[in-house]
Order: structure tokens, then sequence, then C-alpha cells
């Protein structure tokens, strides 16, 4: 007997490739699901499938599928953040302002201003949450409040109307390109980076580990606070460029701005398939989750049913998918055992 | 490992167990660990350690549970910084401050504990912040799946790298630890209790990596209960007692009785005070006990007045028997007496009530309220007899707490603090006697001397034995096998979710328990 070569043990591959395709095929369901409403109401309600319904549908969908962008970064690594509602808020303010006082100001600085104030909020989370090691849950709780405290101080009952912003900003809402809505396409752009950069980095990966198994990936060398800071800082950014882009779409803004996004957010985010607990979850199902929520939504207009429904229905189904979660890691774990076990009797 | 290719000649190699002569002296060594100590708090984890490895040489590290062989190993991965005391490699003083450092340095750790990331895949965890790299710096899943499956075949295993770890067996969460630590080719390989969930297959196969690492020049430091598998693979051990530094020797200086005497520093007859046990009628009968998937037809009985040890490797269902038991987990069939009346499945409180008492194996987290005060978790058990219009009276509460505190030598300053002051072992204390205050006829005891020092260790012993005297039933799980002898009266090995041997204390021995839980003749040194 050698010592490279020793003899193979017997097979310790189980069967897991079958469920394992199920969890993959998470994405599929969500879209298979939101064909299923779509369909069922357009049999309901044609005008549901024209063009200008379909581009609505998209738009409505976009802001929160941005935003899930960056929860999904946060939330995968076992935190979350709650402040992107008024992230949104203060960014599309401010822009809003800047835009009243300087008419000619270049469009493209709209953005940046708006990132950087997202960008800003965001560190200040992963700053608080990483260095003083608050929970998350508890920052972003608070920044919810505190941004929106600012928000009311420097909006102080004002509103900015669309006389005050640039046609070419505001264009970024209502234009399109082959039919497709500017702003489904920018989202669209987002997500697909963030998905690639999800899977193929290291630094990405390390967030799954760092959500997976916290004391595992101080072990293995992951520089756990810099990789959550970072999180928090690509959420903020997102979340400031969704409130410019929310600016650009209603071309008016108010102390209310993005009010309640936060949950909507976490609410297409986990019906999207990322765990709330961290360590698994796609960028693409939360953009999706986002569609699914939407589209009931708007089902529920077109089928003249009380929007009143439209909370309880994203609350079933947030509950459902947690459940379904569940029910599949119990069955894996169960399928696993008696496999094992019959494993062993071999 | 390129640092000492010079000087090291490996002569003699031969493939049986045991015999391998090595010409180390000729090497320097590749780490010096010299007088290093590690408090926490009031609690001296490591009070002198001290280590020195040489190239191609395997090393074993020997101690009983709380010697400070974890916390040597956690210095030496640079998760803990030592308070003070030296470490050298290759001959340089270095100070790690983090376990990159550490790893950087050509130190390779496997942990005790499997520290895998449950969703992400074997390969991914084999390769985690090392991924191979592909165009434009994107991970190369190609690759790191075809390098996980080379490491696997060099430790002859079959596992799909692609996989999520989630699910894996502790065996084969073991194995993708060990290919994680092989993967990193390392100077030092230092494996904590790697073989702790092992089958003997799998172990000879991990000596065999170990025989070939050193062939390569590697240091391993080889950490482990099993005193014969230190004689079957290491040329040199260093027995540690109560963190500090006892001897280090060549392995064919020492028996396994001087290790052994080493470990506790005394006799074991002197660490186990065992009165013969005088059984009367039977307290607890389990018949048939079976959960599916975990363990099947479970059959035993506890008298008044004995000590029944469940032994066997991890995973072989010691706590999930016991916890089926008390009822905290459903059985799915078989029936549960307790002097003679039949439990009811899954309802823990109707075995509180019947008289059972269970101390789990996890006391920080399942056995004590860390942050409430040492009365209130002594009387927590009892809250009902000390309610008054249903409104607990401190008073009693108090009183309760002392008359056990007493009884039970606890070592505190004030009643009012908080568990969390306590040192391991008077945790230990305050868990029983929140369980004794109800008056228990069985008491279910897991792991009872865990992370405990080897003084209060005895203490506990005592404590149980004297229980025994009074007529107490005890089932006791313990995965020391000195502790499971030195106390048990009878013993029942679990293998694999089944009997495998139910023993007297005469049949019981070091040899008949291994065979046992193994299921085959235990890895003898040659």
């Amino acid at each position: 007997m050698s010592v490279i070569t020793a003899p193979a043990a017997a097979p310790t591959e189980l069967p897991v490739s079958r469920l394992e395709s199920l969890l993959r095929a998470r994405e599929l369901g969500i879209a298979l699901a939101i064909l299923l409403v779509f369909g069922l109401t357009t049999l309901n309600n044609h005008a549901f499938a024209r063009v200008a319904s379909i581009q609505q549908l998209l738009i409505g969908a976009a802001l929160i599928a941005l935003l899930g962008v960056g929860e999904t970064l946060v939330i995968v690594t076992r935190n979350v953040d709650l402040s992107v509602g008024s992230i949104v808020g203060l960014s599309a303010y401010i822009v809003g302002d800047l835009f009243k006082y300087h008419h000619n100001m270049p469009v493209v600085l709209g953005f940046v201003v708006a990132i950087a104030v997202g960008a800003a909020i965001g560190a200040i989370n992963g700053f608080v949450t990483t260095v003083a090691r608050v929970p998350s849950l508890v920052v972003t709780l608070a920044m919810l409040y505190v941004v929106r405290g600012v928000d009311g101080l420097i909006v102080n009952g004002k509103t900015i109307d669309p006389g005050s912003i640039p046609k070419a900003f505001t264009a970024v809402g209502y234009r399109t390109l082959f039919g497709i809505p500017w702003l489904a396409i920018i989202v669209a752009v987002v997500v697909a980076t963030a998905g690639y950069a999800m899977r193929s980095f290291r630094s990405s990966r390390d967030l799954y580990g760092i959500g997976s198994n916290p004391d595992a990936a101080v072990l293995a060398g992951i520089p756990a606070g810099r990789r959550v800071f970072t999180a928090f800082l690509i959420s903020g950014s997102l979340a400031g460029l969704a409130g410019a882009l929310f600016l650009a779409l209603h071309a008016q803004i108010d102390v209310s701005g993005g009010t309640g996004y936060e949950l909507a957010v976490v609410a297409a985010v986990v019906v999207g398939g990322v765990a709330i607990f961290g360590g698994s979850g796609t960028v693409l199902g939360a953009a999706l989750g986002a569609v699914l929520l939407n589209t009931i939504n708007q089902a529920l207009v077109a089928s003249r049913i009380s929007a009143f429904w439209n909370g309880a229905i994203a609350g079933g189904l947030l509950l459902a998918a947690i459940a379904f979660d569940r029910w599949l890691s119990l069955r894996v774990a169960r399928s696993l055992q008696s496999a094992e076990g019959a494993h062993r009797d071999l | 490992m390129a640092r000492v290719d010079d000087g090291t000649s490996v002569k003699g190699f031969t493939f049986g167990w045991g015999y391998e002569v090595t010409d180390q002296r000729s090497a320097p060594p590749v780490l010096v660990l010299d007088h290093a100590t590690k408090r926490f708090g009031a609690v001296r984890a490591l009070e002198d350690g001290s280590i020195t490895l040489y190239p191609s040489e395997a090393h074993a590290l020997l101690g009983e549970n709380g010697a400070g062989k974890s916390t040597l190993v956690k210095i030496l991965a640079g998760v803990y910084g030592a308070d003070s005391g030296e470490l050298l490699i290759g001959g340089e003083p270095v100070t790690f401050n983090g376990p990159a450092a550490s790893r950087a340095a050509g130190v390779s750790i496997i942990y005790q504990e499997p520290t895998l990331f449950p969703d992400l895949s074997v390969a991914e965890n084999i390769f985690m912040g090392r991924q191979p790299l592909g165009v434009g710096r994107r991970i190369d899943r190609a690759a790191m799946n075809r390098a996980a499956t080379e490491i696997f075949a060099r430790l002859g295993v079959q596992l799909d790298p692609a996989r999520v770890a989630r699910g894996l067996s502790v065996a084969d969460q073991q194995i993708v630890e060990i290919a994680k630590a092989l993967s990193f080719n390392a100077q030092v390989l230092v494996m904590d209790e790697p073989t702790a969930a092992l089958t003997t297959v799998e172990v000879g196969r991990l000596f065999e990596v170990i025989r070939t690492l050193r062939a390569q020049g590697a240091a391993v430091l080889f950490i482990t209960h099993r005193i014969e598998e230190a004689f079957a693979s290491c040329q040199r051990v260093t027995i540690m007692r109560d963190g500090s530094f006892v001897r280090t020797a060549p392995i064919e200086e020492v028996t396994v009785e001087d290790i052994i005497r080493s470990m506790v520093g005394r006799d074991l007859d002197a660490l186990f005070p065992k009165t013969p046990a005088a059984p009367g009628e039977v307290v607890l009968d389990v018949e048939h006990l079976c959960r599916d998937g975990v363990f099947y037809d479970i059959s035993f009985q506890v008298r008044r007045g004995e000590i029944v040890a469940l032994a066997g490797l991890v995973g072989a269902g010691r706590t999930e028997v016991a916890r089926a038991v008390f009822g905290i987990d459903r059985r799915t069939s078989g029936t549960v007496r307790v002097r003679g009346e039949e439990l009811p499945n899954g309802k823990p409180l109707a075995a509180m009530n019947a008289g059972v008492a269970l101390v789990p194996e996890d006391r920080r987290q399942q056995g004590l309220v860390m942050e409430m005060s040492i009365d209130q978790n002594v009387a927590l058990a009892s809250l009902g007899r000390l309610r008054r219009f249903g409104l607990i009276r401190r008073s009693r509460e108090r009183e309760l707490a002392t008359t056990w505190a007493t009884r039970l030598q606890l070592r505190f300053s004030r009643m009012g603090n908080t568990v969390l002051t306590l040192s391991g072992g008077n945790q230990q204390k305050v868990v029983l006697g929140k369980w004794l205050a109800r008056n228990p006829s069985l008491l279910i005891i897991d792991e009872p001397t865990r992370g405990i020092d080897v003084g209060t260790k005895a203490e506990v012993h005592r404590l149980l034995d004297s229980l025994v005297v009074d007529g107490l039933a005890v089932l006791m799980i313990s995965s020391e096998l000195l502790e499971v002898l030195g106390m048990a009266d009878r013993v029942i090995v679990l293998r694999e979710g089944r009997i495998a041997a139910d023993l007297t204390r005469a049949e019981a021995d070091e040899d008949s328990i291994m065979r046992a839980a193994t299921g085959q003749s235990p890895v003898a040194a040659a």
C-alpha cells in the first residue's frame, strides 16, 4: 500500500444534487409565479398586458429591486439595513433642492450627490455596526429615524415641484429604449453586475462566509469587519442612487419620499430567497422578489380588488417564503440522515 | 517547509504502525512556544504553555480536558494572543495579530469543532479566501473543484466538491477540515483532536497522511484523547496538566501508565473516589426506544444507587437518547418508565414531575441563565415551591440556594453575583444544585466535567458518588474514557444509534469500550 493512494473509501457522496437543484430553481419558481399572476390577471382584464401596463410593472418594481441589491449584500452577512427608505427620501430631497437653486447643474452631478449622501449614511451604519459592534438591526433602525428627522429639518414643510427639476433629469424617469423604461435598464444593469460579482469574486464570497458561520469566518482569516462595512457602504450608495431615480421618476419630493421602503425591500429580498439569517441567496432572486410583489400589487388594482388586500398578500407571501425555506432545510436534513443511515448499513 | 530542507534526513521510513526512526535532532526546531500564559478574567487558561516542534516529526500533545491544550492551539493559530511568553518560528520570534498571520507563517490548524460554512460548497470551504482565480480575478470554479478532488484523492475519500457543506456527516466535515489544512502545504500542521469523530478506517488513513506530510518535512502537532494514537503515529509526546507543561519525552521512553500518571498527577483511584455500588430497585426502565434516523431499539435500566454510563463516539446518539428519555425530543416508538410509571412522549415537564433531572452538556447555553444571580439560578427549577399567591418569595429563594451552596461546597463571593463570575466547575455545581433542589430520583448528566479543572473535577466526582450512595440513580454521558471507567457501575456503549455493548464495571476497560464504540478492533500500537 503506497502512502499517496490509500484505497478509496465507500462512496460518501449523498443525494443532495436533486435538492440542491431545487434550491437553485428558487429564481425560476419566482419567475413562474410572476408569469402566473400576470397571466391570470390578463385573463380577467386584457388591459393588464398592454405595453404601457407592463412598463408600469417594471417601473414600479425598479426602485425596490435596486434597493434589494444592497439589502441582499447586507442580509447575506447576517445583518440588516433598515435605513434605506430614509436614505431615498433624504438624497432625493437634497438633489431636488440643489436643482431648485442651481437649475443648470449637470444631471450627472445630481446622481453623484445622491450616491454620496447615501454612501455617507451607509458608512456610518457600517462603522457603528462593525467597530462599535452594535447589532445592525438597532443601528439602522436608529438611522431610519435620524435620517428622516434630518430630512424633515431640511425640507421644513416645503415641496420640490416638477418645475424646479431639469427635463434632462426627469427624462431618466420616463424615457424608454425599445419600449423598455430606462429606469428598468439601469436597475437591470446593477442587478446583473452585482449578481455576477457575488458569484465570482473572493471578497463577495467572503460575505456569504461571514453570514454562514461568523466564527469560522474569523478563523478563516476573513476581514469580516471590512467586508460588512463595505456591504453597508454599497447598500447606502445604492439607496442614494435610488433616491435620485425616485426624484427623476416622480419629479417632485416632499418629506415623505421613500417612507416604508425598508420593509418592502426586506420583504422582497426574503420572498426572493435570501435567507434572513444570512449565508445564502442571490441578488437576482431579490430583484425577482421585488417584481413579484409589485406585480401582485398592480394585479389587485387591475382586478379591482381593494388595495387593502395588498399588504395582507405581501405578508402571506413572506410567511410562505420563510415556511418554504424552513421546510426545505428540514427535508434536506432528513433525506441526508436517511441516506447516511442507508450508507452505514452498506 | 523549505526552510529546513538541509539537515532533515528521513531514515528508516516504514509504513507499519509505530517504529519509525527519523533523524530529528540534526534539524533545528521549526516552532518553539516557550512559557506562554493566557488568562480570561480570573480564569487561568494557560499557565505555562511550552512546546517544541521539529520538522519531519509528529508530536503528540496529551492532557485532560481543561489542561490548556486548546488554548495553546489557539495561541499557535493566532486566535488568542499570549499574555506573556515567546513564540519562535524558524528561530525567529513572531507575534500573530490574527489567524491570517499564523497561516502566513506556515501554521495550519484543524480545529476540534468543525469550522465549516454550511451554505457554501465543499470546495469553497477548503479554499475560502484563496479560491483559484481565472481571467479578470474571477473565481475559477472548475479549477477549485479539481484541486479539492485532488486533495480528497490524497486522503483516499470521495466527496463531491460542488455540494454544499450543510448536511455533511460529522466524519465528512472533519475530512473537509483536514483537506483544508492540507491545502495550505503548511510547515506546521496542528490537529486538535481530529480523530474524535472518525472511524478506525478513517483514522488509519489520517495517520498515513501524517506520515506523508512528515516525509515532506512538515511538523505535525497531534492532540488526542486516545493515548494509543500517540503511540501509533507520533515520535514525541508532551503532556500538560492544569494549564501547565509537565514533560516532553520521546515516545519510546514512556508507557501508557506514565502518561496517565503525568496527565492526572496522581493515580487513577485517587482521582475517582468510587464507592462500591449497592443497586436497589429499578428507577429508569427504557424499552425499545427508537427515534427514526437517530437511534434504534435502545433498552436499558438504571437502578437506585448506581451510575450507568452511556459511552460512544461523537455522533453515536448518546445525547439524543438522553434527550428522548427526558422528553425534549419525541421518540418514534418504545417506552420510558420511571419507577414503573410510563412517561408521556415529548413532555419534559412530565419527566421532571416524575423525578427526572437533566444536566445538559452545554451549561452556558442550556444549563444556566448566565446573567442571572447564583441564587436565582439555583432556584430556577423549584420556583413552584417558592411561590406564595403566585409571587416568588426572595427570602425562600435565597434560603434554598444557601442550603445547596453549602452542600455542594460552592465557592463564590456573593449570592447575588451573576453565575458568569464563577469558574466552570462552580457553574456546574450551580446546575447540579438547581436540579438536586427538586429532590430527583434519577439524574441524567451529560458530560459532567467538561471544561472543568482537575481539582474541581474530583469534587464533582465525589459529589456524584455521595449522591449515588444516598440512593440516587444516575445516567451519565461522558466522552472521557477515564471518567467512564472511574465512575460507572455499568457502561452502555452506543455505536451509530444502536447499543453495541452493555458492560459491567469489571468488563469495562479502555479496550472493550473502544472496540464496541468503533465496531472493530481498535488501532493498537504495533
